[in-house]
């Protein structure tokens, strides 16, 4: 990394921020914002500049109605629950699946689905279910898995479908109207997939700035600078820095095999509630590899763990030193929601990189 | 890999064993036999394990090992290792429990005398994967100049022993001008690191993970004996507290020094020795290499002033050619262990809860 470069893109948001109010920028990808505490980016920004997290974590998105049918599915004798690490210690209503593998569930950590496709072809006698969460990013490789279970017949392979898409998420905030944002910073790895002009619709119905960044610091400084140019010039439009990964039209291939999979869906989001086309569902022909229906389970069910404030924190209503279970009822160790357990989370984050910035 | 390298999941509580159903022409296995203390159990220590580690205090292969008497004060570690897959680039679980234990008594300035090795072998281990283990057991304890000087070794029944455990203990003296003292540390002291950090931990997941990653990162374990020989060499009580940052990585290592001291920890982002490849590597799985185990690197602190000499002696060792001087201790209130990021901002550095698990995307 060149830090003279970074000095003098500090150096410009500075000045620029200089002349501008209050500016909130949104980050809607949890991994920048684990990128943005790890690179100490949020301690060299103007004080008028604030970032706030979005709900692009994908754990801390899944309705609590998921977390619980996963584990319920887990507790079945002939049920092995394959899935990403970050779902492991989500605390349910019956504890977390790290618990119920130490209690003797067959839970699998994975880390691409195709071990999940791979475990079902060598383990005929067990119902293989893959916790299928995340955005666009995860969304076609569990789209090929599907295609691949269905062209080896592989009967006890499911899904237990949690995918969500971005956009309606970010529109559904700015429908509501009453989170101030005025730029985002957009997810580098979904806009891969999507391409940069998905969201051209957020610059040009809603007036908001938008840049496409990757995740290295400089990048995201370039990615801050944009932002904070098309404020103080008033001129919102989606700009790309990461142009070395993202193009406008996005992953054809990949969005083709979405497309031949699953059908847009109504989902339920932590907190936050049924968003419209927000989701996929997948197509008839392939609903025999939806968990859900195999095994009766209620994805959609939400409900508030008491005192948790992780529904606002993803949608950059509090930062967490807000919520007042923050590092006193929900630590690392203790985690109480999903952003303090999932290490895109918001508040693990606060929790792991700013106890200086949390104390001032 | 070979083909008999286990590829075990972590099935609930029980391990479910994927070893290969059908035995190779002439390939032969570990049975429960083997640990039943009869003929096989000595055929077994006669022709695959003692001629490999054999040496005098092993020899009269009595219960227990006599060792010479010594000066200094004596140190006693214990160790035990569970790991998959047992072999993986850059080593094996036997070159890890060999390095292991006596890096453990290198950090408390002792001279390593002896080490104990017991063997928990898994029912169904093919001889030709033992037989590797054991020489590099004994290439490693050579490497290190430390005798195996007692032993066991016992069979559990299949899927009850994850292919091979070993637990080793090791014996030291502490010779007595060695000063090591976290409580002699005092703002302005120096951190070092005496090497490239996160390649055991990244080479190890990569190999288990079956990632793909393609990155030629190995494993660093090696024996440290001789490079914390030099760095005390340094003499006078210059350098104050040697670790091996293990499980929980730098980072765990940093935060207990905090703990320890009641001083903060000041690193530097840039001077990080982090090879592209393990960035990328760690980048690629959401892994922050701070907290990625290391077995083959000390972090130092040594009084301020004394760095570059203690850096020299360092970098005339082979093991520690590219040692860097990280950052200081500080008086700071609340003490914590912080990092000046390369784009000149800050961040705190926390042990980690258990261990990192890649992200999602």
């Amino acid at each position: 990394m060149n830090s003279h470069n970074a000095r003098r893109l500090i150096d410009e948001i500075c000045s620029l921020a200089a002349d501008l109010e209050k500016i909130r920028i949104m980050e809607v990808c949890g991994t920048h914002t684990v990128s943005l505490f790890r690179s100490g980016i949020r301690t060299v920004l103007p004080a008028n500049l604030r970032l706030v997290s979005g709900p692009g974590c994908p754990v801390c998105v899944t309705s609590q109605g998921y977390i619980d049918s996963a584990i319920e599915a887990a507790q079945r004798p002939d049920v092995t629950v394959c899935t990403y690490g970050d779902m492991l210690r989500v605390p349910g209503r019956q504890g977390s699946l790290e618990q119920q593998r130490a209690g003797g569930a067959r839970v699998i950590v994975c880390y691409s689905i195709r071990d999940g496709i791979a475990y079902a072809a060598t383990h005929p006698e067990e119902q293989v279910i893959f916790l299928a969460v995340g955005f666009e990013t995860t969304a076609p490789a569990t789209a090929l898995a599907v295609l691949e279970a269905d062209t080896r017949g592989l009967d006890n392979f499911t899904v237990l479908n949690g995918h969500k898409t971005v956009l309606p998420a970010l529109e559904f905030l700015l429908r509501g109207g009453d989170i101030p944002i005025d730029g985002f910073l957009l997810p580098g790895h979904v806009s891969v997939i999507t391409g940069s002009h998905a969201f051209e619709e957020v610059a040009e119905r809603y007036g908001k700035a938008c840049v496409v960044t990757g995740f290295e610091p400089v990048q995201m400084l370039r990615g801050i600078l944009s932002l904070v140019r098309q404020i103080a010039a008033n001129e919102p439009r989606v700009d790309n820095v990461y142009s070395v990964a993202v193009t406008r039209e996005g992953n054809r291939v990949a969005l083709d095999r979405l497309e031949e999979v699953f059908e847009p869906a109504d989902v339920v989001w932590r907190a936050i509630g049924r968003i419209a086309m927000s989701g996929y569902a997948l197509r008839p022909a392939l609903r025999k590899f939806d968990a859900e229906k195999r095994f009766g389970l209620a994805v959609d069910e939400d409900y508030e763990l008491p005192g948790c404030r992780c529904g606002e924190v993803i949608q950059g209503r509090i930062d967490p030193p807000e919520c007042s279970l923050f590092g006193r009822a929900c630590t690392r160790e203790h985690p109480v929601g999903p952003c303090m357990v999932s290490s895109e989370g918001t508040c693990a984050a606060w929790h792991r990189y700013a106890l200086v910035e949390r104390s001032r | 890999m070979n083909a008999d390298t286990r590829n075990d999941r972590d099935v609930g509580s029980k391990k479910i064993a994927t070893l290969p159903e059908t035995l190779a022409a002439g390939e032969q296995r570990i049975v429960l036999a083997h640990g039943g203390g009869g003929e096989l159990t000595r055929r077994l220590l006669d022709e695959r394990i003692l001629p490999r580690l054999n040496n005098e205090l092993l020899a009269p292969l009595a219960d227990g090992a006599l060792l010479p008497p010594m000066t200094g004060r004596p140190c006693l570690t214990t160790d035990a290792y569970v790991i998959q897959p047992i072999e993986f680039p850059g080593g094996d679980i036997g070159r890890l429990a060999v390095c292991g234990t006596v890096n453990d008594l290198v950090v408390m300035g002792a001279r390593p005398l002896a080490l104990s090795l017991a063997l928990v072998i898994e029912e169904g281990l093919s001889f030709e994967v033992l037989d590797r283990v054991v020489g590099s057991i004994a290439a490693a304890a050579a490497e290190a100049g430390v005798p195996i000087a007692t032993g066991d070794t016992k069979v559990v029944e299949r899927a009850r022993g994850d292919g091979l455990l070993i637990t080793t203990a090791g014996v030291g003296e502490v010779p007595s001008d060695v000063q090591l003292d976290v409580h002699r540390i005092v703002p302005g002291d120096r951190i070092i690191v005496t090497g490239t950090l996160a390649e055991h931990g990244l080479a190890v997941m990569a190999a288990r993970e079956n990632l793909g990653l393609n990155s030629g990162i190995a494993s660093d374990a090696a024996p440290l004996g001789g490079l914390v020989a030099a760095m005390l060499e340094c003499g006078g009580g210059t350098v104050k507290f040697l670790r091996d940052p293990t499980r929980g990585g730098l980072a765990g290592v940093l935060a207990d020094l905090v703990e320890n001291t009641a001083l903060g920890v000041e690193i530097r982002e840039e001077a990080l020795p982090v090879t592209t490849a393990v960035r990328h590597a760690a980048e690629l799985l959401g892994l922050d290499p701070l907290n990625v185990a290391n077995e083959g690197k000390i972090v130092a602190v040594v009084a301020a002033g004394d760095e570059q000499r203690v850096l020299q002696a360092c970098r005339a060792h082979p093991l520690g050619r590219n040692a860097v001087c990280i950052g200081e201790c500080v008086a700071a209130s609340p003490p914590l262990a912080e990092m000046v990021t390369a784009i000149g901002g800050r961040r705190i550095i926390l042990r980690p809860y258990g261990e990192d698990l890649p992200r999602i995307c």
